[in-house]
């Protein structure tokens, strides 16, 4: 038993609304959509579903996420088994940092940063210029999508698997120094156990991205042999007006994920948890490696750090002194960060039930309701992202026009989709920490009688906060970086910055464009400084330290 | 304690005028976003209308032509726009079919649209080819037909844009198909070779255009001179094609829901006026539809004037647009 009766109750409580909320508000939309079907359908309505067509797209989002999956989460753990080790490395903090930003940028903006290193006019193709090379390299096609979907996903990738390593009892470092374990035995014994149980999580969450990735695969695919259903769905929706199918085809992405997820499930394993006194982290092992790490990491550095920087660039060139002043700019940040923080909010309130509840239920205490939601709550969680926003705020549109001026309710509409699509990144970040921290903790508060608020606040928020703030980081990012349900509203005076970046680029602005990216990536870096603040040593620095 | 009073009895004579002036006829526009934009044609726009009509003008922008007959089909009978403005023509056919739409009964004589452009529920305000735009450092010999676009140098990139997602994309779809018809696919087998890539809109493409990533990007005739007149610049052209360039015209109407009908056939008629008219040209970056009060802009002059234009009929593309899409993805796709 880890929870009191009372905290039981209210988990059971908070897991209902959760998922009676999730359900709901998804549920709802849809319904709506298919109830709409047949109204007013466009041209190319009633076209079957399974055509050669769908086929061939389905089977093109299967494998480019996979690929872009592999390849994200194969880089993420030499480059994480770096960056635990070489705790002193300069800078080590801001490219952990770094990790947030790209989340924050509209794909349009990611992508013509990946084009500046490496299209046809990119800084590689320069370099391979002054090499001697030709003609250019054309990264357009396959390789694009893998190149723009690892720089959108290696940095998470390894930011997950950091703090799974950075959680680790300290202890196991010195008993593995003590014991003269090399390098194959630490990473066979200690850190492969701890990587292998958040991997499935990790790498579920990048498929889902990548699967559902629109503008990025169309825009660096070069064809439209490289289309996702996630194409499929916004065409079906907005040229042909055929929600009906929209939906079905969002079904099909699910459906598709959720038997990838089911298998990445099984290869993960529950693993004890080991006990620590809470000493500080010394890698003993960091000495020995410094070279070959200082590579890895310099490599990881560059790949995700250079289209940032070309973004950095580019949005310098930016009239800020008149952005500085630009009304419309004032109004759009407000609303972003409003939005973003609210959505953020709404975020990690629904998913502590998401997290805990499968815990509670698996510390012994589930009777069927229980047991239910301990399934239902992960699953709504992860799969909530590939429910595409704009068919769900569509729906919403048509459930709200009956209550008037759709305008007023946009803002509501987009934080709460904004709130389940940072979901899975939110449960991902608390999931672990939390296990980790009930097994180390719940029992002895338990049976000290420290439970409810105070158990929060003395025992579990000075043990979580880190993660807590990096779980709102990332969850406010991706909603300052979303345009997606915006879109549909189009009420005056509902602007965002995404929206505001997009309207000033198909008005040929392009300068003030990249200024705002700027003002987004900013933001982003500026999310993960309370997740990432320097920890407060208790011990004496050692002389790795 | 009586400047107090004062005040406290101006601020409540202020909130008993504010409703009696919302009160004054409200005329709802749905438009697309650009449109009201600060530096587009908007502002302007309710500004000039607003003092001859004792009105107050409403805008609903959406992201463009296309999610603005979406948000129709969605609102049906209940949407509160009395004029949609910034449908194309590739779009009447399926706004017609909404049934929102009623008569505008002008019949309007001085409209300058090439092409011959009439309809009776829809009115034309601005125009706009569809043109190569190229990059004259980086291209010295632009092609100068369709043919030699189809047909050029492999190693000269354009960058398009997606026919299923985009209107400039269908744009092409349609240009392509008046020039070559049956041959069609023959002609994109040849032009995909030079396609660098296929973006889901026009500002992804001319952000690939513009880093310099292609020296070609499907575009219009008028982009140039936003280039000249705000940008001082020079470097951008549009390639004239002997063989004439598509059309795009975008049209407004008015609906059978509209609660002033009146008041919105007043504004369709200040719309194909030369006060509106002459606004369009330097904030929708579009060709006027009819006579504006002055001459256009210098930067204008110098545009390139196709001397035939390409439109094909409403239903027509209607009937064909699924049929010619998947036909261009057939080829597109394939290895």
């Amino acid at each position: 038993m880890i929870f009191a009766r009372a905290e039981r109750r209210t988990l059971d409580i908070a897991g209902a609304l959760a998922l009676g909320g999730v359900l709901a508000f998804v549920g709802a939309a849809t319904a709506v959509l298919l109830a709409h079907a047949g109204q007013g359908a466009g041209s190319g309505a009633g076209a079957p579903l399974f055509d050669a067509y769908i086929l061939r797209v389905a089977r093109f989002t299967f494998l480019q996420a996979t690929l872009s999956t592999l390849l994200s989460v194969a880089l993420a753990i030499p480059v994480a088994r770096a960056l635990a080790r070489q705790r002193a490395f300069f800078g080590r903090v801001w490219i952990l940092r770094l990790s947030a930003v790209p989340l924050g940028l509209p794909a349009l903006v990611a992508a013509l940063g990946v084009i500046e290193i490496w299209g046809r006019q990119g800084v590689v193709n320069d370099l391979l210029r002054l090499a001697g090379l030709q003609n250019p390299v054309s990264v357009y096609g396959l390789t694009g999508i893998l190149i723009a979907h690892v720089f959108f996903n290696l940095p998470l990738a390894v930011r997950f698997l950091v703090a799974a390593l950075d959680r680790i009892p300290p202890e196991y470092w010195l008993s593995s120094a003590n014991l003269g374990m090399g390098g194959g035995a630490v990473f066979r014994l200690i850190e492969w156990p701890v990587i292998r149980r958040v991997l499935p999580g990790i790498a579920g969450l990048v498929f889902m991205l990548c699967a559902t990735s629109f503008t990025l695969v169309l825009t660096l695919g070069g064809g439209p042999a490289a289309t996702t259903i996630e194409v499929a769905i916004y065409q079906a929706l907005r040229f042909d007006f055929d929600p009906a199918r929209a939906v079905l085809l969002a079904f099909l992405q699910i459906a598709v994920t959720a038997l990838l997820l089911f298998v990445l499930s099984l290869f993960g394993r529950p693993q004890d948890e080991g006990v620590t006194a809470g000493r500080a982290i010394r890698r003993f092992d960091g000495r020995r490696r410094r070279v070959t790490d200082g590579l890895v990491i310099l490599a990881f550095t560059l790949f995700t750090a250079a289209p940032l920087l070309a973004t950095l660039v580019s949005g310098l060139a930016a009239d800020f002194g008149r952005l500085a002043l630009d009304p419309m700019l004032h109004r759009a940040l407000l609303t972003s960060l409003v939005i973003s923080l609210a959505s953020a909010s709404l975020s990690l309130a629904i998913a502590l039930p998401v997290v805990l509840v499968p815990q509670l239920a698996e510390s012994g205490a589930s009777g069927p309701a229980r047991l239910i939601m301990a399934v239902g709550l992960p699953a709504v969680g992860s799969l909530i992202l590939l429910v595409p926003p704009v068919v769900v705020a569509t729906g919403w549109f048509l459930m709200l026009r009956l209550f008037g001026e759709t305008g007023r309710f946009a803002p509501a509409i987009v934080t709460v989709i904004n709130a389940l699509m940072a979901l899975p990144f939110v449960v991902r970040v608390l999931e672990p920490a939390y296990r980790t921290h009930l097994a180390r903790t719940a029992r002895l508060a338990l049976s000290l009688g420290i439970t409810g608020r105070r158990r929060l606040m003395t025992i579990d928020w000075p043990a979580l906060k880190k993660p807590f703030l990096t779980a709102f980081a990332f969850a406010m990012a991706l909603s300052l970086g979303d345009l997606g349900a915006v879109a549909i509203f189009g009420a005056e005076g509902f602007v965002t910055l995404p929206w505001l970046l997009y309207s000033r680029m198909a008005s040929y602005r392009t300068a003030d464009a990249a200024g705002i990216a700027l003002i987004l990536g900013v933001l982003c870096l500026l999310l993960t400084l309370p997740s990432t603040a320097p920890e407060r040593v208790p011990e004496r620095p050692g002389p790795d330290a | 304690m009586r400047t107090l009073f004062s005040t406290l009895a101006a601020a409540l004579a202020v909130c008993i005028a504010a409703p009696a002036i919302a009160q004054e006829k409200t005329l709802n526009v749905y438009t697309y976003e650009s449109f009201i934009a600060e530096w587009g044609p908007g502002p302007k726009v309710k500004e000039e209308f607003e003092k001859t009509c004792s009105c107050k003008v409403e805008w609903v922008g959406v992201a463009d032509g296309v999610e603005l007959l979406t948000r129709l089909k969605l609102e049906g009978e209940g949407t509160r726009a009395d004029i949609v403005l910034g449908l194309d023509t590739n779009l009447i056919a399926e706004a017609k079919a909404t049934g929102l739409f009623e008569a505008h009964g002008f019949s309007p004589k001085d409209l300058t649209v090439p092409g011959g452009f009439s309809d009776d529920t829809f009115l034309p305000y601005d125009y706009g080819h569809f043109a190569v735009v190229y990059d004259s450092e980086a291209l010295k010999n632009p092609p100068t037909s369709l043919k030699e676009l189809v047909e050029g140098d492999p190693a000269e990139k354009i960058v398009i844009e997606d026919p299923r997602t985009s209107t400039p994309g269908l744009g092409l779809l349609l240009w392509v198909k008046s020039v070559y018809g049956d041959k069609a696919p023959e002609a994109w087998e040849k032009l995909k070779r030079r396609v660098l890539t296929v973006t889901p809109g026009w500002s992804e493409a001319y952000g690939l255009f513009t880093k310099g990533e292609a020296p070609m990007v499907l575009s219009y005739t008028t982009s140039p001179a936003y280039h000249v007149i705000a940008e001082k610049s020079e470097r951008y052209k549009a390639a004239a094609f002997s063989e004439g360039h598509y059309i795009q015209i975008e049209v407004a109407g008015l609906t059978r829901t509209a609660d002033d009908k009146d008041l919105a056939r007043q504004f369709l008629t200040y719309m194909t006026g030369p006060d509106f008219q002459s606004i369009i040209p330097e904030t929708n970056w579009m060709m006027p539809a009819a006579k504006t009060r002055d001459p256009l802009p210098a930067a204008f002059d110098a545009l390139v004037k196709p001397e035939k234009t390409f439109l094909m009929s409403p239903e027509e593309v209607a009937a064909n647009r699924k049929a010619w899409i998947d036909e261009w993805l057939a080829v597109m796709s394939a290895k």
